[in-house]
């Protein structure tokens, strides 16, 4: 081979992909053993893409067709109880089908790996984006990831694999429904051979073989339970540190890392946004732009990881600051804090002894357009404003 | 006896020794105990299909009854009787009695 043909082979694979297609060519990487999947929108092109890539032979997995949900994460607990490397993905309605047995596959320590582009939830019917169906699966002890782009969805669901199968967690890889899922973005691909190093198959202790039986999935008395459930507690706790190894060792392999929070201008920051998801921090890095043309010292926080919270940097920005803001695209109905997120970070900062005011924001609630504006208001309002309340943006009042 | 702790357990509550359950006595959890009457017993092997637990013994030998001889009769496993009382329930002549657990 000529030096020139090396060169070419050794180029860097760029294509453009939505989010979802991303999530495909990195299931496509980890060379999974197991999907199983029931399409709803917009993760149906996940699978599509994965459809496509076992016909051609480019993945060889098998890919089961369910009747639900519900049958999509009991296919792959099983799956992953016999050893296999697995994956599924859904959405809004279907990943609240699939909640019993979200906490099945935390509770049995299984590695499955699953994305989520997240959507509202009905009533009324929504088919668009937010945080709502992604929030409610906070306590099932699940790993979980929010993206902010395809990069970081290719990439995040490659270390993803890393991190389930050290940990013994199951992990879910978040982003924006539709205004990720489906566009278009360039995305660098990993060399597959390179990520299949990077992801070794390990012998898991305690998997499905005839040979030793064991039992899983028993029942456990009252003397019994609390116990195992607090193993799952102290895993996932745990697994922040095993996430920014990962994330490290990700990073000197493939070049890119993210962090478990990412930050933009907050070295100097009096003022906070902490926002989730490719939309909302976009805007609001675009924002803190504007409003530091305004005089205003703007800065932002993106949580990566919701699950385990990332309190240590949550407590590490906001106590320098003058006041914050949550941007939530979900609503903690009857809550006392309104948003999700913010009710964590609230909390985060209290159990630290911190007392900084803030502001909980929602917005973009069933794809609601969220402005650059929205987000510099936000910036004034925390210099000139009302703190600790919350805030409706967007809403009709 | 002391339960194992949190780090001493399987994680995911996997039980990695089979066979196991048998030493699991769930006959702890009766508060009414069935009570054969022997006397009453026609051997009709209605207790021994209905009990849900497999706890009914058959056992084989000579046993003369009010003149009758029978070549088995019928006892009790419990250390796993859980005294749900269908055999009670069901048995035709009434030779079976629940009675508190002493």
């Amino acid at each position: 081979m000529t030096a020139v043909a090396t060169q070419i082979q050794k180029a860097k694979t760029v294509l453009a992909l939505t989010s979802n297609y991303a999530v495909a060519y990195a299931v496509k990487a980890a060379d999974v053993d197991v999907v199983a999947v029931y399409p709803i929108t917009p993760q149906t092109t996940i699978v599509e893409k994965i459809a496509e890539f076992v016909d051609d032979g480019e993945l060889n997995a098998d890919l089961i067709h369910v009747e639900s949900e519900h049958s999509a994460m009991s296919a792959v607990v099983g799956a992953a109880a016999a050893g296999a490397r697995v994956f599924t993905a859904t959405s809004s309605q279907g990943l609240e089908l699939m909640h019993e047995v979200l906490h099945i596959a935390s509770g049995l320590r299984l590695p499955v790996v699953m994305a989520v582009p997240a959507r509202a939830l009905s009533a009324p019917i929504s088919i668009h984006g937010d945080y709502s169906d992604l929030m409610n699966t906070r306590d099932t002890g699940w790993i979980t990831y929010i993206a902010s782009s395809a990069q970081e969805v290719y990439d995040t669901v490659i270390q993803a694999y890393r991190v389930a199968e050290s940990v013994l967690l199951p992990v879910m890889v978040s982003y924006d429904g539709f205004l990720m899922s489906h566009t278009t973005e360039p995305v660098e691909l990993n060399d597959e051979e390179e990520v299949k190093r990077f992801l070794p198959r390990r012998e898991r202790p305690n998997v499905l073989r005839p040979e030793k039986p064991i039992t899983m999935g028993a029942f456990a008395m009252p003397d019994w339970y609390y116990e195992i459930k607090y193993q799952v507690q102290e895993a996932l706790q745990g697994s922040l540190k095993t996430i920014e190894e990962v994330d490290e060792e990700y990073g000197r392999t493939f070049g890119r890392r993210y962090g478990v929070v990412q930050t933009y201008k907050m070295e100097d920051a009096d003022y906070a946004i902490v926002a989730y998801g490719g939309a909302s921090f976009g805007n609001a890095r675009e924002a803190a732009e504007i409003a530091r043309e305004k005089g205003i010292k703007a800065g932002v926080i993106r949580l990566r990881v919701f699950r385990p919270f990332p309190t240590s940097y949550i407590v590490k920005y906001l106590s320098g600051v003058k006041a914050f803001a949550v941007v939530d695209r979900a609503i903690a109905f009857g809550g006392p804090g309104g948003g999700p997120v913010f009710t964590d970070v609230a909390t985060a900062l209290w159990m630290n002894g911190i007392d900084v005011p803030g502001i909980s924001v929602i917005h973009g609630i069933g794809q609601r357009s969220m402005y650059v504006e929205d987000f510099v208001k936000i910036y004034e309002m925390l210099r000139d404003g009302e703190k600790n309340k919350v805030v409706y943006m967007g809403l009709r009042l | 006896m002391s339960l194992p702790k949190v780090h001493e357990i399987p994680i995911g509550g996997i039980i990695t020794e089979p066979g196991s359950s048998r030493r699991n006595l769930t006959g702890g959890w009766r508060s009414l105990k069935p009570i054969i009457h022997d006397d009453r017993c026609i051997r009709c092997r209605i207790c021994w299909m209905y009990c849900p637990e497999g706890t009914i013994k058959e056992v084989k030998g000579e046993f003369v009854v009010k003149g009758k001889k029978y070549q088995y009769k019928y006892e009790i496993d419990y250390n796993y009787c859980k005294g749900c009382g269908i055999c009670a329930h069901e048995c035709p002549t009434k030779a079976i009695e629940m009675v508190p657990e002493a």
